[in-house]
């Protein structure tokens, strides 16, 4: 078994009901590796327990069953290893831009400087373009703007695991495209390991190294591992002119209208035979079939 | 400069009040039918009939008003004696009362309120007390506190001490337990301290709603304080206003009246004034 950067062993998630005394498994039996600087999206429908697993990760929530290991430790809690990038930007509504960033880097880096502090924070404030918005409260700020500020406070803090949940969900089409290509643009300077939900297929080939597939819950696994086999850098303006983009694209949205449902029904009737459902996701390279690493294991492919 | 809307409120204002001091004074104007007999009787002597010249009903003029409160504010701080002093005085003793009262209710509110609002335990143990404490009118407790206490001075400070304590006590508690969560979970993935989170994050994303406590605060000390002091009597602008009740002074009466106005103004102006620098825009 190979020692990656991350590895998440088995692990389940499952809550109480309401209205009955069974537990609801949400997603369960999750293999993962991931190596040190990948960039690493996942994808699922609504319900599927995307976040949950990205809050484990994060430390905020305790799965199940399951542990997941970093850097050959235990991910236990919340810690400044883990960066976090949420949805709704979670920036604190008081302070100024810069302030923002500052606090987490004054928590990183307790003995430093005023100054250096300042300095550090502006660096990252001035890789997402915002030199002229730096004193300005969040309230005064766009929604992209906002989000960007909590894209430079997460690679402030120089996390070893970046970790986002739908970051640009709620900002508009054409706000998201450009800090996708910031954010691409500080990806490649830092090379942080990246750990990103989104509902999006087409931010997920534009960032991604690899994509992992959640089939829908309950009982939800992760079933494949594509490869993007696109050459980087990547322009989003130029990137539906890669061979293997179509290939890619196609095999990613079949998944999702017809494989994650099909499979689902598979894993719960797994589930009521009460099969081991521990398993890794299936690698898979849609640019390259004949280059298939390895058989799926138990799945079938979902095209 | 007609359609600025703060001009046209002003004029509004200004013309409301022109009006009443118009209806006041035309309704306490002497009346001119009914000359004095020369002398008063004995009765009238001792019940203070005399006083009665001066206007019809007995009620002073808003002339008369405004020329005590002239010569009341030109020597607000005269002392001629216990029962004879400036307004300024009276004033002084009540504010000093009232900013000791609350200032004690705030040490113990604003701590004990964060913690009742960052622990449910505390929340749900407190809750009945709080709930039952804190529709008791202050006034009640000033028998018990002047026999425990045994100084009136200090039973007044206690009962606005008791009074301003549960809208601050309730207020920091709620402001603390709905500071959101992602603002708490920002804590959490940057590893702060219980009380590095307590103070830079938990406090100044509350500090509006406590700073709202304090605000309802002070106005009900200030409430408060006149009653408080017509029962203890001594000094104080509430004692003042009873004592003047005494003397049939009604002047003295109405001027207090303004004044209580104008400072309870001020105190709650001045929080509103503090409210503003810790608020932000969400």
């Amino acid at each position: 078994m190979s020692k990656g950067f991350l590895e998440i062993e088995n692990l389940s998630q499952r809550f109480p009901q309401p209205d009955s005394n069974d537990l609801m498994t949400v997603f369960e039996g999750v293999d993962l590796d991931i190596e040190k600087g990948e960039f690493v999206c996942l994808i699922g429908h609504s319900g599927c327990g995307k976040s949950t697993i990205l809050n484990v990760l994060a430390g905020l929530a305790t799965p199940t069953d399951g542990n997941v290991i970093m850097d050959n430790k235990e991910i236990k809690g919340p810690s400044l290893d883990q960066g976090v990038i949420f949805q709704n930007h979670s920036l604190l509504p008081w302070l100024s831009a810069r302030d923002n960033v500052m606090f987490a880097v004054r928590a990183r880096w307790p003995h430093w400087s005023k100054a250096k502090r300042r300095e550090h924070a502006e660096k990252y404030l001035h890789m997402v373009g915002l030199d002229h918005a730096m004193d300005r409260k969040p309230a005064q700020l766009s929604g992209g703007m906002r989000q960007r500020v909590g894209i430079a406070r997460a690679f402030a803090i120089e996390p070893k695991l970046l970790l986002m949940d739908e970051p640009f969900g709620a900002l508009d089409a054409l706000t998201r495209g450009v800090i996708q290509e910031e954010l691409l643009k500080i990806w490649s300077e830092t090379h942080q390991t990246v750990f990103m939900i989104t509902h999006d297929v087409d931010e997920a080939i534009l960032l991604a190294d690899r994509v992992l597939l959640m089939t829908n819950g309950p009982h939800a696994q992760v079933a494949e591992s594509v490869k993007i086999d696109i050459p980087r850098p990547r322009k989003r303006a130029t990137l539906h002119q890669e061979e293997a983009y179509y290939p890619i694209r196609n095999h990613l949205v079949d998944f999702l209208v017809d494989g994650a449902k099909a499979m689902s029904a598979k894993a719960q009737e797994a589930a009521a035979r009460g099969e081991n459902p521990r398993h890794r996701p299936r690698i898979v390279n849609p640019a390259r079939p004949e280059a298939d690493p390895e058989p799926g294991p138990r799945m079938v492919r979902a095209v | 400069m007609l359609s600025n809307l703060n001009f046209r409120a002003t004029v509004l204002s200004l013309v409301m009040l022109v009006v009443f001091l118009g209806v006041w004074q035309l309704a306490t104007a002497p009346e001119v039918l009914a000359p004095q007999q020369g002398e008063l009787s004995e009765y009238e002597r001792l019940t203070g009939g005399g006083a009665q010249q001066s206007s019809g009903s007995g009620i002073p003029a808003p002339t008369q008003v405004f020329s005590h409160a002239f010569s009341e504010l030109s020597n607000p701080f005269y002392d001629a004696g216990p029962n004879d002093k400036g307004i300024g005085i009276q004033l002084a003793y009540s504010i000093y009362r009232v900013l000791l009262g609350f200032a004690l209710a705030a040490l113990i509110a604003i701590p004990l309120g964060f913690v009742i609002g960052m622990s449910p335990l505390l929340n749900k143990a407190f809750d009945p007390y709080i709930q039952i404490l804190k529709p008791i009118s202050p006034l009640a407790w000033m028998p018990l506190a002047l026999f425990v206490i045994r100084d009136s001075n200090m039973s007044a400070i206690f009962v606005i001490f008791i009074c301003s304590i549960w809208p601050m006590l309730v207020n920091t508690a709620y402001g603390v337990a709905s500071v959101r969560n992602d603002w708490l979970n920002v804590a959490k993935t940057h590893e702060l301290s219980n009380l590095r989170t307590a103070f830079t994050v938990i406090l100044p994303a509350a500090a509006p709603t406590i700073l709202t406590g304090m605000r309802i605060s002070i106005g009900i000390a200030w409430l408060v304080i006149v009653a408080a002091e017509m029962l203890v009597g001594g000094t104080g602008i509430g004692y003042y206003i009873w004592n003047e009740w005494n003397n049939l002074d009604l002047a003295s009466v109405i001027f207090a009246i303004i004044m209580i106005g104008i400072v309870g103004f001020l105190l709650d102006a001045s929080l509103a004034q503090a409210t503003k620098l810790v608020r932000y825009a969400d």
